[in-house]
């Protein structure tokens, strides 16, 4: 084997916080060979940012290597000084980060931002720096280049502006080292695949290591040879992909596995119990032990040296050796969600979407009639007084959701999904069309509804940080519902807010505690409690766990489903991940644009023929498993924010497209012969073969 | 669990307790990071002790003249010497101080709390209010300060009362806009909308949702306001406006010592020492402020 | 884009159509009443009257406010009461003598407060970053006053430098003027430049934490480069809205340094007028002011919207 690129030895980095010396990574060694995808996966807290900035050469101001050695190319990385770093930054090693908006300077153009590396690196005049970053945004498939070039960061689409950042790391011909910093967290999933299958491309053509940093365990299966999975600043496991997806030996690893939602696989998920500790309250021994359903009493006295399995395969767990001969067992011992079968009527119930239909109206929670949203304000005044020019977020949206079923509604970002519910909700005003709730209109802001049409629908919104009052305890935020909607007195309502927080599992002197003192996940637990308070018929779930770590998710979504089984209330989940949604939903529709583009029950949705969208938003799921064979839909990046296409919505970015009648008319609804409707204009047994063909 | 859930008796104390222990943290860390910050609130602090307690210690009449006094140096009896009228300096930089904490203090909080109501309601409310609300302030903000209230003595009279109601009216947009702005923020929060779906009415939203997330912020605007009102008193009295002559002014004082420089600068030294004391002071307070309310944030 | 420059002149419009409403009505309030000022004490009734009508004052509120303003607009601003003298002419003078010394000022201050504002940000923490900070929040904190006084009495007549009046003869060239001016430009400029400084130091912070910087490091960039080329670019554009809003301040904080060197500037006239209740001066005086402040607001919106390439091309 060649000498590694990229060497970590035994890396211990800590913060200085307040006076004291906080160990965010611990003993770390990795060594990434040239033309090798090492992935680091790891959850919130992991240390995996810490090791990236180590890696780079550029720790935060209050952050050290206390210990340890990094070695670039056999040169002491390091202790290199400032000016040597400055000379590789860019020519040799290069970072593609998060976020690419933030990353982009605002007040400078995508080619300048690019040609300021290569004149920096090479003896390039500007002008031939210039065609070369027109070269390097054409490398990445972004149309029109010299246009791009041309811009500013905020003209083009998140998922240009990656492309540009992509372009620019590989800017220099001499590149060695690739660091991805989750490069794709912050986009759609269509647009994730998209240019995941770009580093797939760009790394057979060139030779330099790539260290691909995610806490995505589909995008590690899916690119890298090797992984190292990191919790609380250690690596627990290191191992080739195949192995440590087929045959991990560490607990932690073999709980996230079975933490992840995968497509159409009803195996209950298996939540991992309790928080990642923060770097104040690293244990002393095995820093995952108090979390370990199988940790003994040396598991949290004494840290585990990381031991070799077998050939390349590391562990990093007293107790490994019982787990490779199979004498250990992690039990499931997570609550048992049994999938419950839905009936003929139920799912005709979920497919009649206007009344008026036979299924009596008294199991109705909820029905919504072509509801129309739109966004901004009409006119000259209210351009003048700077309102944004008018947008439909929510076009023509029926839908009947049944008592104590769950209809899951799936769209990536601006589709309106998120809209949707908040006019239900009476957030955002309903533009036309109806909305009834146990057969009371919704209509009007939240102030002007009746008490009980309030009482009966709830929301979990999406972001724990944001949906408690950082100012009020627990206690105070569940109370208030009890006293305003169901008019207890405040006694009364301070045990029953206790008996709330036992009902999410959470112990009763958390009434106390205000929510800076929470996980993200007890958050999530308490703002479940809080929309349960009211005992409402219909809970609106906003994307409840796609800001919560894998193990931490899977716990949020088996409180839903045993919640919704002992109160009977229905809910409507908002979710842009299929996988979530497939496991969780009784029926399922799918929304782009402000349109539904297809629905059909949760059984039978993952079998073709799809809408092309959906076709498209199942191929782009990255699966935990790096022997699945990734379909090759794929779909150009979406414009930022452009006017609404003619006919069919979908048709500028459709693999399937037909032609002109896509773009003239709009599509009717078509139904196939499981009894799943979609709105396209292909026939169901055309789309079927098209979609057969290429190994959907 | 019926019979333990007492909540609550317990919860008071003990929120009261975290509260405090807190807030000595936050404290010593302030310290640590910036400890002129903490200087400064302690010279508020001994300035205000001055202008509450101040008077009864002085034993001269801050504006009864002795004219055998006159002029006197800085020495045991007269600390701070004595004016052109042989009164005692120290007793009238006390008394006046008491006249500018009474003035601007009440001005400031009647400013701050003005303002955050309007600013509470036009900025939770938003659409038309707003918009008409936002350009009355437009157009109060683009009066010069010291040209407004200039205008307001010639109007309602040169005395101690347009001072303050001037400080208010310039205040009060500021003021508003700052909370505004907060308010803005905050009201895209889920927690407010859950407030909203919740059923709560716009008085608990506003005052027990909104208002603590912008207290922070108002304490740091209202520490700075409040330096600027010493700023525009100490200039007022200066020019010879909002003061009745004999009263003891810091700004007049310094209008007469100019006359006198020659034979005492110690007439002009000691109240221009104190008006800079205090304005520096209260800058580095709302500093202070301003840094504990970051600490917060990032916890 | 076009959208934006609308918006922001139809404010401009707005604001000093309300700002000439609020004035008008203060204006209003004064007590004292015209007839006495203009007739002296002795004055008929029916003189008075007379006058009323002249002046229109028997006219309801809003008609008066409309006629003040049409003839206001056309030029005609009327005579002043106390100087008996058309009104325009008096305060264009004065309000081109502030604005000299408005503009000595600023030139003084500007350079070096955005230069030692970049330094200290570029320093953050370190003893230069904290000495500019002690020394401009105490020089924040010195009134123009105290800080003229101290100028006047120390320079002027300790040093003997220069000389402590500013009262500069309307004939005098700009050559003769200026050694007279230095002293209040100084006094102006240092707070000026404590202010400036400062929030210019705020800007280079708050950019320099910005991810696009971490992006122009890691590009192999000498650290010169990313604060010239990427963080000075970003951080100077609200400094130019600080600088517009330092002209609404400046005018306010000339009324005092005005006084304190007899300077013969559009603050010190206002005082007068004011003393005088010379009700056709302030109103002229005041809405001069207020013009000239809106304006570079304006002015610093549009060069705001056109430096950054996010409202130009939006």
């Amino acid at each position: 084997m060649d000498a590694p690129i990229l060497s970590v030895e035994r890396l211990t980095v800590a913060y200085r916080l307040q006076g004291e010396w906080l160990e965010a990574l611990h003993d770390v060694s990795l060594s990434v060979a040239a033309a090798q995808t090492y992935g680091i996966v790891g959850e919130s807290g992991s240390g995996k940012s810490t090791l990236v900035q180590a890696v780079m050469g550029y720790l935060s101001a209050n952050g050290a290597v206390r210990q340890g050695a990094i070695t670039f190319e056999g040169e002491d990385w390091l202790h290199a000084p400032r000016r040597r770093r400055e000379q590789l930054w860019g020519a040799r090693l290069s970072m593609v980060p998060q976020d690419p908006l933030s990353a982009l300077n605002p007040a400078l153009t995508i080619g300048e931002q690019i040609a300021e590396l290569v004149m920096r690196h090479t003896r390039a005049s500007r002008r031939d720096a210039q065609a070369r970053a027109v070269e390097m945004l054409k490398r990445v498939k972004l149309p029109d280049p010299e246009g791009i070039a041309r811009r500013y960061p905020h003209q083009i689409s998140g998922g240009q502006q990656q492309r540009a950042l992509i372009a620019m790391a590989l800017a220099s011909p001499d590149l060695r080292l690739l660091v991805l910093d989750e490069p794709t967290t912050s986009l759609d999933v269509t647009t994730e695949a998209a240019i995941l299958d770009l580093f797939a491309e760009l790394q057979d053509n060139h030779r330099a290591a790539t260290l691909f940093v995610t806490h995505n365990l589909g995008v590690v299966a899916r690119m890298c040879q090797r992984v190292a999975v990191l919790y609380a600043g250690a690596v627990m496991e290191d191992a080739p992909t195949e192995t440590l997806y087929g045959a991990a030996l560490h607990p932690y690893t073999l709980l996230l596995l079975r933490a992840v939602p995968r497509i159409g696989d009803p195996t209950p998920l298996q939540a991992i119990a309790g928080r990642i500790p923060s770097l104040r309250q690293r244990p002393s021994g095995c820093v995952f032990a108090p979390r370990c359903p199988v940790a003994l009493e040396r598991c949290h006295a004494h840290k585990p040296p990381l031991e070799r399995a077998a050939d390349g395969h590391l562990v990093r767990c007293h107790r490994w050796r019982e787990i490779a001969e199979g004498t250990l067992r992690l039990e499931d011992e997570s609550a048992e969600l049994k999938r419950r079968e839905m009936g003929r009527a139920e799912i005709a119930f979920f497919d009649q979407l206007l009344s008026g239909e036979p299924n009596g109206a008294k199991a109705t929670v909820m029905r919504a009639e072509h509801v129309r949203v739109r966004y901004g304000a009409r006119g000259i005044l209210g351009r003048l007084l700077g309102a944004k020019p008018p947008f439909r977020a929510v076009d023509d949206v029926s839908m009947r959701i049944p008592r104590g079923k769950t209809l899951g509604l799936v769209g990536e970002s601006g589709s309106g999904k998120t809209t949707f519910a908040r006019s239900l909700i009476g957030l955002i005003e309903i533009e036309s069309g109806t909305a009834h709730l146990l057969e009371m209109p919704l209509r009007g802001t939240p102030r002007q509804r009746a008490k009980a049409t309030l009482k009966a629908m709830q929301m979990i919104f999406q972001h724990p940080e944001e949906s408690l009052n950082p100012y009020r305890t627990v206690g105070q935020t569940l109370r208030r519902p009890l006293m305003t909607l169901l008019g207890m007195k405040r006694a009364e309502a301070d045990r029953a807010a206790a008996d709330l927080l036992r009902a999410v599992n959470l112990p009763a002197d958390y009434l106390s505690r205000f929510p800076g003192e929470l996980s993200g996940g007890e958050k999530q637990r308490v703002a479940i409690a809080r929309a349960f308070a009211a005992q409402p018929a219909l809970i609106l779930c906003d994307e409840p766990v796609s800001s919560l770590d894998v193990s931490v998710q899977a716990a949020i979504l088996n409180l839903l489903a045993q919640l919704q089984a002992q109160y009977e209330v229905a809910y409507l989940f908002i979710s842009h991940d299929l996988a979530v949604v497939g496991y969780l939903a009784d029926y399922i529709a799918v929304i782009y644009r402000g349109q539904l583009v297809e629905r059909g029950a949760a059984e039978s949705f993952f079998t073709p023929p799809h809408h092309p969208y959906t076709e498209a938003l199942l191929a782009s799921i990255p699966l935990p498993d790096p022997k699945a064979k990734s379909r090759r839909i794929r779909l150009p990046d979406d414009q930022p924010s452009g006017a609404v296409p003619s006919g069919c919505r979908f048709h500028p970015r459709c693999p399937r497209y037909l032609g002109e009648i896509c773009r003239a008319q709009e599509p009717p609804w078509q139904r196939d012969d499981q009894g799943r409707y979609y709105r396209c204009h292909i026939p169901p047994h055309e789309l079927a073969e098209l979609q057969k063909e290429d190994g959907a | 669990m019926r019979a333990t859930a007492q909540p609550s008796t317990l919860k008071p104390i003990q929120t009261l307790r975290l509260n405090l222990a807190r807030r000595g943290r936050l404290l010593r860390r302030l310290w640590r990071d910036a400890p002129l910050s903490v200087i400064g609130g302690v010279g508020v602090l001994f300035f205000l002790c001055m202008a509450l307690i101040g008077p009864y210690l002085t034993p001269y009449d801050p504006i009864a003249n002795s004219l055998r006094d006159r002029n006197q140096t800085p020495s045991w009896a007269h600390p701070f010497g004595t004016d052109n009228f042989g009164r005692d300096i120290l007793s009238r930089i006390i008394h006046g101080g008491r006249n500018i904490f009474a003035l601007t203090g009440t001005a400031t909080l009647v400013a701050v709390g003005l303002g955050s109501v309007i600013g509470l309601y036009v900025g939770y409310l938003g659409g038309w209010l707003d918009q008409i609300v936002m350009r009355l302030i437009d157009a109060l903000l683009a009066l010069p300060a010291l040209l407004l209230t200039l205008l307001l003595l010639g109007a309602l009279g040169n005395s101690r009362f347009t001072v303050l109601v001037a400080i208010v009216i310039l205040y009060v947009p500021i003021v508003t806009r700052v909370v505004r702005s907060v308010v803005l923020d905050v009201k895209t929060k889920a927690y407010i909308e859950a407030a909203e779906i919740g059923g709560e009415s716009r008085f608990h939203i506003l005052f027990r949702e909104v208002l603590p997330a912008v207290l922070p912020t108002l304490a740091v605007e209202g520490a700075l306001r409040f330096s600027y009102a010493i700023f525009l008193v100490a200039s007022l009295g200066f020019l010879g406006l909002g003061v009745a002559r004999p009263e003891p002014d810091w700004g007049l004082m310094v209008s007469e010592a100019r006359d006198w420089y020659a034979l005492s600068p110690h007439m002009l030294f000691f109240p221009s020492a104190a008006i800079v004391a205090l304005v520096v002071c209260v800058n580095l307070m709302a500093d202070g402020l301003r840094r504990l309310l970051e600490y917060s944030e990032v916890d | 884009m076009i959208a934006y420059i609308a918006r922001r002149v139809l404010f401009f419009g707005l604001t000093l159509l309300l700002t000439s409403l609020i004035v008008f009505a203060a204006v209003r309030l004064l007590p004292g009443d015209v007839e006495t000022a203009v007739l002296g004490r002795g004055a008929e009734p029916a003189a008075r009257a007379a006058l009323r009508q002249e002046l229109g004052l028997d006219l309801p509120f809003f008609v008066q406010y409309a006629n003040w303003l049409s003839r206001f607009l056309q030029g005609d601003w009327g005579n002043s009461y106390s100087i008996k003298a058309p009104i325009m002419p008096l305060v264009m003078e004065r309000l081109g003598n502030s604005l000299r010394l408005a503009s000595i000022a600023m030139l003084i201050a500007i350079p070096p407060a955005v230069l030692l504002g970049l330094l200290a940000g570029l320093n953050e923490g370190k003893p230069f970053d904290t000495a500019f900070s002690l020394i401009s929040l105490v020089l924040v904190g010195i009134p123009e006053f105290v800080m003229g006084i101290i100028l006047i009495n120390v320079v002027a007549l300790e040093w003997k430098l220069l000389l402590p009046s500013a009262s500069v003869p309307p004939d005098a060239s700009f050559g003769e003027a200026l050694p007279r001016l230095i002293l209040p430009s100084l006094t102006a400029a240092a707070v000026l430049l404590a202010y400036i400084g400062r929030l210019t130091r705020v800007g280079v912070i708050a950019e320099l934490r910005r991810t696009y910087v971490r992006t122009a490091v890691l590009k192999g960039l000498r650290w010169r480069q990313v604060v010239f080329k990427h963080v000075l670019r970003n951080a100077l554009l609200p400094t130019i809205t600080v600088i517009a809003i330092s002209i609404g301040w400046l005018i306010s904080g000339l009324v005092v340094i005005e006084n304190v060197f007899a300077y013969p500037g559009l603050g010190r006239l206002m005082v007068f007028a004011i003393q005088q209740r010379d009700l056709p001066l302030i109103l002229g005086g005041v809405m001069i002011s207020v013009t000239v402040f809106a304006l570079a607001n304006l002015i610093a919106d549009l060069l705001y919207a056109a430096l950054n390439p996010r409202i130009r091309l939006s």
